[in-house]
């Protein structure tokens, strides 16, 4: 697995040279997190940041994690590779981090919503769910 | 690879659930630096789109750019091969040679023609064009020949974008790249030595999502070329405070300071290697803790010397350079400034770089 957004908190140790290494840019974000959040509760609007478009120090991961930290609920997809999401100890604000079959990171998302889309259930899956469905009793009708 | 089916159709043969289509789709949302509130409009042109015909010419170059871009892990090119393109003829990649590859180029450009993508990896010699030549044909008249029926070009590499390591002084073979020979087709530059891998598959990808990139002033998609990556550097802080690693193992190299003094041209280069990275995005040059080169701005070769701070090339601006080290950050700007105006007079203070450099006394 590769390390680009979490080796801080996989790898990195403290006396390792650059855990401190920040860019600054932790507290903006964590401020921006705060603004969606209060968006989300006063009308409902959902807000996504894409972690893969910020420059991070493994400080500011740091930060990040510790200022977050886990929540309640974690769920691994394994959908052309894994998918974790998990919702941090605030409520209402997930770490979507999206991983390919060889389990590097593609990208990894911050998502400020009641309910990450990808945990949904699509409505074409449905689709596809209800024709398996309708064979397999229609398999279990002539075997019996 | 004639098979143009529609992505939908191909995902459902192969049993890939939505879910993992629209996984796929922020991922490339990612990749492509789009804001995530694209997705579902990356989905829906991905649903509309259909494979179009790629030509992937190789001129003067060494094989570093495929390389590269068979390394890419977010869309990976088999994703682009198998169910975003049809790759119809690449030296490296494709089975046939001799006479069978050329006439599925032939064939590929008769049965696409004006609706083909060509992409393009390496320099073209201009000077005697027998210098570099496939199946007898010259690279400069296979590159006029494919273009003419081109819907648009991708030049790979700082070689097919500005001629690169072949255009350096002296340039024996008059290299240049595809825009000082092709003016009336809409090139797409993706420069580097080589490019990051996800950026090339990238671009690729947002031109079939949307079409052409907003372009910068040389010809680079702004999503991937937009910025330096001075200022996007994770050791920019360091920078802010003046605080400089002076060699390779001193307390500012152990400490993470900024490689300025080392002779890093982050300040002057355009690219997405501080945010996107490297090798899956792990690290990159200045992460690893070696100067940024410079690679995906015109003439880098040329540029006085890998490790000479941006101050040092033209005598001139030495004075100033030094100023700016010792003045902090607003005149470092502005020497960064002064320094990419003056680069083509840098340019022609070429000077090569040995095993002196690398022992550079500050």
């Amino acid at each position: 697995m590769d390390n680009r957004h979490s080796y801080c908190a996989t790898t990195s140790k403290p006396d390792d040279v650059l855990s401190f290494v920040a860019t600054g840019n932790a507290a903006p974000l964590l401020h921006e997190i705060k603004h969606a959040l209060s968006k989300l509760l006063d009308s409902g609007v959902e807000h996504i940041i894409d972690l893969g478009a910020i420059p991070f120090g493994p400080g500011d991961e740091r930060i990040l994690d510790d200022v977050l930290g886990d929540g309640e609920v974690s769920a691994t997809l394994t959908i052309m590779g894994e998918s974790h999401v998990r919702e941090t100890k605030i409520p209402g604000v997930w770490r979507v981090d999206h991983l390919d079959e060889k389990g590097q990171f593609q990208s990894r998302f911050i998502e400020i919503t009641f309910m990450p889309d990808i945990l949904k259930t699509q409505r074409e899956d449905a689709v596809q769910g209800l024709e398996t469905l309708a064979g397999r009793l229609d398999t279990l009708k002539g075997n019996s | 690879m004639s098979n143009k089916a529609m992505l939908p159709e191909l995902m459902k043969t192969h049993g890939i659930s939505r879910r993992a289509f629209m996984k796929y789709c922020a991922s490339l949302a990612s990749v492509m630096a789009l804001s995530p509130a694209m997705v579902p409009r990356i989905a829906e042109a991905l649903e509309n789109a259909r494979r179009p015909s790629v030509i992937w010419l190789s001129f003067q170059e060494c094989t570093g750019c495929t390389e590269s871009i068979l390394r890419s892990h977010s869309p990976t090119i088999e994703d682009l091969i198998f169910n975003a393109i049809s790759l119809d003829y690449h030296h490296t990649l494709q089975a046939a040679s001799g006479h069978a590859a050329e006439a599925a180029r032939e064939q590929a450009m008769k049965e696409n023609y004006g609706k083909y993508i060509l992409v393009v990896d390496g320099s073209i010699p201009i000077k005697d064009p027998g210098y570099s030549c496939i199946a007898g044909i010259s690279n400069l008249d296979m590159l006029k020949e494919t273009a003419a029926g081109a819907a648009a070009i991708v030049s790979v590499g700082t070689c097919a974008a500005y001629g690169g390591i072949g255009h350096a002084d002296p340039n024996p073979t008059g290299a240049v790249g595809v825009s000082e020979i092709i003016k009336d087709k809409p090139i797409i530059n993706v420069p580097g030595c080589p490019p990051i891998p996800v950026v090339m598959t990238g671009v690729l990808a947002h031109f079939l999502t949307f079409g052409i990139p907003d372009l910068d002033e040389l010809g680079r998609p702004k999503a991937f070329y937009g910025e330096s990556i001075h200022d996007r550097c994770y050791r920019r802080p360091f920078y802010d405070k003046g605080m400089f690693a002076e060699n390779f193992d001193d307390e500012g190299a152990r400490g993470g300071w900024c490689l300025y003094k080392l002779g890093c041209k982050g300040p002057i280069t355009k690219s997405a290697c501080a945010t996107i990275k490297w090798n899956n995005g792990v690290s990159f040059p200045i992460e690893a803790g070696h100067p940024c080169l410079g690679c995906t701005e015109p003439d880098f070769w040329d540029n006085g010397g890998f490790y000479k701070p941006l101050s040092v090339p033209a005598g001139d601006y030495r004075k100033a350079g030094v100023a700016a080290v010792a003045g902090g950050a607003a005149i470092g700007v502005a020497s960064a400034l002064m320094s990419k105006a003056k680069k083509a007079k840098a340019a022609k203070a070429h000077e090569t770089v040995d095993a002196h450099d690398l022992e550079k006394s500050s």
